[in-house]
């Protein structure tokens, strides 16, 4: 009995190892789920994902022409839909950004703030969500040109070039590889077309499945009920995207039938179809600044 | 019968703890540091594992990768999803040995040198690293730096940032516990 005592004694340090590993399952607590996406746009839906505090990310999001427009305009890469943009972190939970798309010469601002947060583990936090509310304000002013020409913006009051989008982030990082999110949309228009309503609600899914440790194929659907939009033909904006992350840039390959990338534009006003075509190829290109002086500098040894 | 065997269990436990001389903590310290003209990358995690028994001369370290934390939340990101993999490998460790006599009831301060095989990243590679132990009134305090290479523990990384990296990281280590009685 006492040689075995002995033995045990002397056996290797694994022992001990074990008990460190026994310890740590009693008294870790978990982890808050990290990189459910790669990018702060599924493609042109924003993701739960926001810069850390005091990280500013610089974006540039760029739609060519449709793929169907001809030899003529070189298939689209004659024409171009350009939206720069700037995120900031304010803490890790809020985030604002500020951009302006070329598409009606729209100025956007957003605020999203990082409700709750995944856990990893079972029998913890489920989801990642976020809120984030969207102000659009357009300034395009076509001057009158020719008889016929549309001179509907150009009579608009500055109240009613202002548009809002309200949207709850539900996201789920399903495994190393699988992320989705679901996203329910109210939209507001201070001035719509008489045939269509001033409030729209829409649903998005979307997700991302790696490929690599960094690279990932996204796609996101963006569900509008009919009945909401009646002047013009709509359709539902559909979105394939890969995205390749090098270093602090994520670049994003797009192709969706939406010319524009803000909400209130491609969720309610999306009049490219797939069917026919009208695919608009483009990219997203994000880059990551620490600006602050404590997102700077490391801690010291 | 059940009885008899956890009777014996208990004795035999009880005989080798005899033995052992342990000091344990769950809040030691683990840094790495990788300094070039291009980046600094620092990263630091107090909620290291370890244990070491004097007596049978013997210590092991655990500690989850994901508690690193780095100032850069990018770096972190990229540490966990892309180098060491943590929703994979969640864990590196350390078991090891040492062959100075070294008491943790007399003060006094111990130069030992530590050989035993470092996990990381499913990778289980031998180091022997040089350590110190300075016991004070029952008080220890361990520490100890060395350099690994990312490589050697199938981290790879890619050529767009390797002149960010240096080949060698620098991890210091230290502990700070209370001798079991």
């Amino acid at each position: 009995m006492l040689l075995f005592a002995e033995a045990l004694s002397a056996q290797d340090s694994s022992s001990l190892l074990k008990m460190l590993n026994d310890s740590m399952v009693v008294n870790t607590k978990p982890f808050y789920t990290r990189g459910t996406f790669k990018a702060t746009r599924i493609i042109n839906t924003q993701t739960v994902e926001a810069p850390a505090a005091g990280a500013l990310s610089v974006i540039i999001q760029h739609r060519f022409g449709q793929l169907n427009s001809g030899s003529y305009n070189f298939f689209g890469l004659d024409n171009a839909t350009l939206r720069l943009g700037l995120d900031y972190g304010i803490t890790d939970r809020l985030a604002v950004g500020i951009g302006r798309c070329s598409l009606l010469k729209t100025y956007d601002g957003y605020v999203k703030y990082k409700l709750l947060r995944q856990t990893d583990g079972s029998n913890q936090m489920p989801v990642t969500i976020s809120a984030l509310g969207t102000i659009n304000y357009l300034t395009f002013k076509p001057v009158a040109g020719p008889t016929g020409s549309d001179l509907t913006y150009t009579n608009l009051s500055t109240t009613e070039r202002i548009s809002y989008t309200t949207q709850l982030l539900i996201a789920r990082k399903f495994s190393r590889n699988f992320s989705a999110q679901l996203t329910p949309t109210y939209l507001h228009y201070n001035h719509a077309d008489s045939a269509d309503k001033n409030n729209i609600f829409a649903l998005a899914i979307g997700g991302r499945m790696k490929i690599t440790k960094r690279m990932s194929i996204n796609v996101e659907y963006n569900y509008l009920p009919s009945g909401q939009i009646a002047s013009t033909t709509v359709h539902d904006s559909f979105s394939l995207g890969w995205d390749i992350e090098t270093g602090g840039h994520v670049f994003q390959l797009v192709f969706s039938n939406s010319q524009s990338m803000l909400e209130t534009q491609y969720i309610a006003k999306t009049a490219g179809s797939w069917g026919k075509g009208d695919i608009y190829f483009g990219f997203n290109i994000s880059r990551n600044f620490n600006i602050t002086k404590k997102a700077k500098s490391g801690p010291k040894i | 019968m059940k009885k008899t065997v956890a009777t014996i269990a208990i004795i035999i436990i009880c005989h080798a703890w005899s033995y052992s001389q342990l000091c344990m903590t769950r809040t030691g310290f683990i840094g790495f540091y990788s300094k070039t003209s291009l980046e600094d990358i620092n990263a630091e995690n107090n909620q290291v594992y370890s244990v070491i028994d004097a007596g049978k001369k013997n210590l092991a370290f655990s500690v989850l990768l994901k508690g690193f934390t780095f100032k850069k939340e990018l770096m972190q990101q990229h540490f966990n999803e892309n180098y060491v993999e943590s929703d994979k490998y969640p864990k590196a460790s350390f078991t090891g040995s040492f062959t100075e006599d070294l008491s943790l009831t007399t003060n006094g301060v111990y130069k030992i040198t530590v050989k035993g095989n470092l996990t990381l990243h499913n990778i289980t590679k031998p180091i022997e690293v040089p350590a110190t132990l300075e016991v004070n009134d029952g008080k220890v305090k361990g520490s100890s730096e060395f350099k690994l290479k990312p490589e050697d523990f199938n981290i790879s990384i890619p050529s767009i940032v390797r002149d960010k990296i240096e080949n060698q990281i620098t991890v210091h280590v230290k502990i700070d516990c209370n001798a079991a009685k």
